[in-house]
Formats: C-alpha cells, sequence, structure tokens
C-alpha cells in the first residue's frame, strides 16, 4: 500500500502536524511519500523521498497551484491514499484534489482499520465508519489523533513545480491579536461556553475564576458572540493552556477545543449534558445546570 | 448580480442520538431540527452583500432535504434571501458529500451564479467537503474557512481563519465560492414583519432524481457512539452535596485548595 502524505508549512515553518502523517502511514502498515511546499531550510528529518516545491517561487496559500503539483504527483507515483491534515490547509485543499481524481474523500480520520475509516460525526459525540468506494481515496487526519513520528533522518530531496491560472491571489497573514490575557501563565483558568446561557452571566464565571485565583477562558462560541474577547479563546485557534486546573463550565467539548485544553493536570467539567464530549477529558464531570452549581460553588470557596 | 446560500438543516446538537434501523445514521425521532449554525453565518453574510448590491442582485437560498428542510428554507428567507430552492430529498442523510456536492453543482450549473456562500461544514456529519467540491465542480474560485469578507470591483477579500488565531488574507476573481467559519458576523434574528413577509416569497420544490446523477464515492458502515475511554468520576444530583463532593476531590487531588 502505498501514501502519498501531504505535509503542512507555513510562514517559513514546517508545521509539527506533518509528523502526524507518518504516524498515520505506519499504523496503515503503508509506503509514505511525502510532498511539501516549503523550503529547503526547513525539511522534516523524516527518512524516504521528499518532493519539495519552494513555497518562495510556488506561495504558501496557492491552492490551485498545490492541487496541480499533488495531481502531477499521483499520476507519477499512483498512491492508493493521498492524505492530509484535517486543519485550514489540508479541509480547503483535499477536497479540490478528490473531485479532480474522481476519488472517495474521507475527512477528519482519528482511526483506521480493514479498508474503513473512523471519524467523528454529531459534534464529536459519535462517530461514524466509512469506506471509501474507489480504489484511490483522499482522508484528512485529525490533529492530535495519530502519534507523530520523526525518524530523525534526512529525506531524498526531489524538486518539483507547476504553473497553473488562478482567480485566488493570496495577500498575506495577519498575526493574532498579541494584547490581552496570557493564560499561559495560569495556574488556574475558568472557562465560560456556550452552556452559560448569555452574556448577563459571564461575571459568575469570572467570580469562580476569582475566587480559585485564576483566570477567565471562553470558548469559541462565547467568543463569537461577543461575549468575552478573544485573547480568553482556548483551543486551536486561541490559546492551548496546560493549567494545574481546568474548569470548564458548559463547555461541550469540540474537538477544537479540547485539542487546547486536554493536557491540563486536573481537569473539572460541569455540564448538564451527562453524554457532552469534555466527559472524554475531564477527571470529574459534574452533571448540573452551570447558573445554578458555579455560584454555589463561588459562595463556598468565598 | 445573482447570488447562491446553500444551508443544511440539523438536529440539535445537545440531542442524544440513536443509531437508525440501517446502523448508519442517527435515527430522526424526538430531535429538534435547525439552520446548521456555520450556514446562518453564510446567510448572514450573503444577505449583507445582497443588501449591498442593492438592486439588480437576487439571492437564492437551497437546501437539500425532506419535507421539513421548508423551515429552514423560510428562516432563511426571513433573514432576506429572496427566493428558496427545495430539493426534495427523503433519503439526503444517505447521499454522501460528492453526491450532495454533485446535486448542488448540477442546480447551479448555467444559472450564471457569480457568488456562492455555504457553512465550512456540516455540524452533524462535520465533512467539510461540500461547499469546496461544488466549486471544483463549477470551476470557481474557493477560499474556505472564511472569518472576513469583503465584496468590491469585482473581486472578493477573503479572510481565512488558520491555526494559532493566525489570518490568511486572499482575493477571490469571481466567479467563486467562499465557505464560512462561526463569528464571520454576528446572524440576525429574523423580525416579525419578515418572517410574515417571507410566507410569500418563492420556493420552487425540484425532485432529487432531476439532479441526481452521480454514484456515491463513500459509504458510512456504522453509526455508534464512541468507545468511552474517558475515566471521569461523574457526579449527580443536588447542588449543596455536589459542591462538597466537588471541593473534597480538589482538595485531595490539587494543591490548590487550603
Amino acid at each position: 500500500m502505498k501514501t502519498l502524505l501531504i505535509g503542512e508549512y507555513r510562514e517559513g515553518k514546517l508545521l509539527d502536524v506533518t509528523y502526524e502523517l507518518f504516524g498515520f502511514a505506519q499504523q496503515l502498515g503503508a509506503a509514505a511519500t511525502l510532498l511539501l511546499v516549503g523550503s529547503r531550510g526547513a525539511l522534516p528529518e523524516c527518512d524516504g523521498v521528499c518532493y519539495l516545491a519552494e513555497a518562495e517561487s510556488v506561495g504558501e496559500y496557492n491552492p490551485d497551484l498545490h492541487k496541480q503539483l499533488i495531481l502531477d504527483l499521483v499520476e507519477k507515483e499512483q498512491p492508493d491514499y493521498i492524505v492530509f491534515v484535517h486543519s485550514s490547509y489540508g479541509w480547503d485543499l483535499a477536497p479540490r484534489v478528490a473531485a479532480r481524481l474522481k476519488a472517495a474523500q474521507v475527512s477528519e480520520v482519528v482511526g483506521a482499520g480493514g479498508g474503513a475509516f473512523e471519524v467523528g460525526c454529531c459534534n464529536a459525540k459519535m462517530r461514524r465508519r466509512v469506506k471509501p468506494g474507489t480504489a484511490r481515496a483522499v482522508l484528512t487526519i485529525q490533529a492530535g489523533a495519530f502519534p507523530a513520528l520523526k525518524s530523525g533522518g534526512s529525506p531524498e530531496i526531489r524538486p518539483i513545480s507547476a504553473t497553473v491560472e488562478s482567480r485566488v491571489s493570496f495577500l498575506g497573514y495577519q498575526a493574532a491579536d498579541a494584547r490581552g490575557v496570557d493564560l499561559g501563565r495560569a495556574e488556574v483558568i475558568v472557562t465560560a461556553g456556550r452552556g452559560v446561557g448569555k452574556r448577563e452571566n459571564v461575571p459568575v464565571i469570572q467570580a469562580l475564576a476569582k475566587a480559585l485565583g485564576g483566570e477567565l477562558g471562553a470558548s469559541r462560541p462565547v467568543v463569537d458572540a461577543g461575549w468575552v474577547e478573544h485573547s480568553h479563546q482556548v483551543g486551536t485557534t486561541g490559546q492551548s493552556v496546560s493549567p494545574k486546573l481546568y474548569v470548564a463550565c458548559g463547555v461541550s467539548g469540540a474537538i477544537q477545543h479540547l485539542a487546547g485544553m486536554k493536557k491540563s493536570e486536573f481537569i473539572v467539567a460541569i455540564n448538564k449534558d451527562k453524554d457532552a464530549p469534555i466527559g472524554e477529558v475531564a477527571d470529574v464531570l459534574v452533571v448540573a445546570d452551570v447558573m445554578q452549581f458555579v455560584p454555589a460553588l463561588t459562595a463556598r470557596l468565598s | 448580480m445573482k447570488l447562491l446560500v446553500c444551508i443544511k438543516q440539523v438536529p440539535d446538537m445537545e440531542s442524544r442520538f440513536k443509531p437508525d434501523s440501517r446502523g448508519t445514521w442517527y435515527h430522526e425521532e424526538d430531535l429538534a431540527w435547525r439552520m446548521n449554525e456555520y450556514d446562518e453565518y453564510a446567510v448572514e453574510e450573503a444577505v449583507r452583500l445582497r443588501e449591498q448590491l442593492g438592486e439588480g442582485a437576487e439571492l437564492t437560498v437551497l437546501s437539500i432535504g425532506p419535507e421539513r428542510v421548508g423551515e429552514a428554507i423560510r428562516k432563511a428567507l426571513a433573514m432576506g434571501c429572496d427566493r428558496g430552492v427545495h430539493v426534495l430529498d427523503a433519503d439526503a442523510a444517505q447521499r454522501d458529500p460528492w453526491q450532495v456536492a454533485a446535486m448542488i453543482a448540477a442546480h447551479a450549473r448555467e444559472k450564471g451564479y457569480e457568488l456562492i456562500f455555504t457553512g465550512m461544514q456540516s455540524q452533524d456529519r462535520g465533512s467539510a467537503q461540500v461547499g469546496v467540491t461544488v466549486a471544483e465542480e463549477l470551476g470557481f474560485a474557493c477560499a474556505t474557512t472564511l472569518v472576513g469578507f469583503s465584496y468590491a470591483d469585482g473581486a472578493v477579500t477573503a479572510q481565512r481563519e488558520l491555526e494559532g488565531g493566525t489570518k490568511g488574507v486572499a482575493r477571490l476573481g469571481l466567479p467563486a465560492l467562499v465557505t464560512c467559519q462561526l463569528g464571520l458576523n454576528v446572524p440576525r434574528y429574523p423580525t416579525l414583519p419578515n418572517i410574515m413577509k417571507a410566507k410569500k416569497k418563492e420556493v420552487q420544490a425540484v425532485a432529487a432524481a432531476e439532479l441526481l446523477e452521480e454514484e456515491a464515492r463513500a459509504a458510512t458502515t456504522s453509526f455508534h457512539a464512541p468507545a468511552k475511554k474517558g475515566g471521569a468520576v461523574v457526579l449527580e444530583g443536588e447542588v449543596a452535596p455536589l459542591v462538597d463532593q466537588l471541593l473534597g476531590i480538589l482538595r485531595e487531588k490539587t494543591a490548590l485548595l487550603r
């Protein structure tokens, strides 16, 4: 079995998730060839062949061109699976490749076996097994689902390039807002999730954070709704944290949130939904209404 | 200028999901339905562009599914879409993302849409494939995961959300398709007068068979709950004793409480 792995590179750096692709290929028991739009100055520490297109000349975000590079290589290498990370890069590019190849795509794979793939659904509460019905398939793997495999070797570089017409042009990056709270230093984080109900309830969560000597965190929906400002956001698109104590109040536990806090030393989740995925990473799950439980807890602490 | 927004109706994610009789998707009984959250942002952004363009612009909302989907279409019409297309498909849940995309592309082809909006993914299936695949099939420029959108001088400026809070900005020439991320805007609540107005708007019914020509490329073989690996201590009951129990555990397991 052969896999073509699509590595990730951004703002001049190789992204570590690239190594998870190798971990996945190993779990499949498949041979791995890497395609990277990157640079010679930031090569992955891996064995085997790495087809390299210079980001300097083909651009870091240039989906029509990156698609063409992949299609050319698929023609040449005839892989069984073309594997991306399920990331802003992978989910943007993978369906374009699958469409051109008329191949099945399976998204956000968390497990594999018997020619089928396990994927999450219903906000990570449930799982599906999906079997590609085409000889060749495109996969995106969930970040963090497979172990990173860094062989420490140096790949055999084969330069590649392509030119295409595209109506998409990349204008540049905008850095995350650096102002605001640095959750990375907090020993205790108390996070408000959608389950707090409304903006007016956020101070109740803040009061618990204060009583525990910690900082206020927020899940994405709470930030999107404008209840709490973005520097408090925990998760893939916010801050990744690992405090001594993490208290998730009314946080359902979307995978993007879990990825940002599951390394916390001790996790308490307060949620009225006993099946909420946050229970998967919590040490203690308190099944209760946040707005009843949190004030009672705060009162006992002060 | 013709605009299209594609929406899906999904169950409330706080529901308890049970496998259906085939064991490949959820049982629909006892579920409350709503518009896919990502699509609410897509509808809002499309309506804002519709308002920016004024006279001469027309915004169509399309959804695929059984009768109940009409409710989501009405909501989009009440938010400001001009007309609806309901692709009546009792078996929509059995289609794979490729088939869904191919049906949308079959509808959109030669209709003259210049801009298509979709959510970046559905909350229930979450494949994040349909929008991009529609763009590929139609030969549209495409960018995903938008947290910023503007349109001027025949081009879209798209702010894409990347990991770690960084954003990538791209310009797209028309025709184009964008997939919308949560937080792109603040979706409006339909007002009562607009809900009344929406009832008079045209919703064209299209039989799925007219658009469905493609075979599925992937098959779901099982729908199930994840194996519980979490070893969480579950505390249930009255609030006051729960507080005591939790404080006891925190004193024992962490060094944070005196």
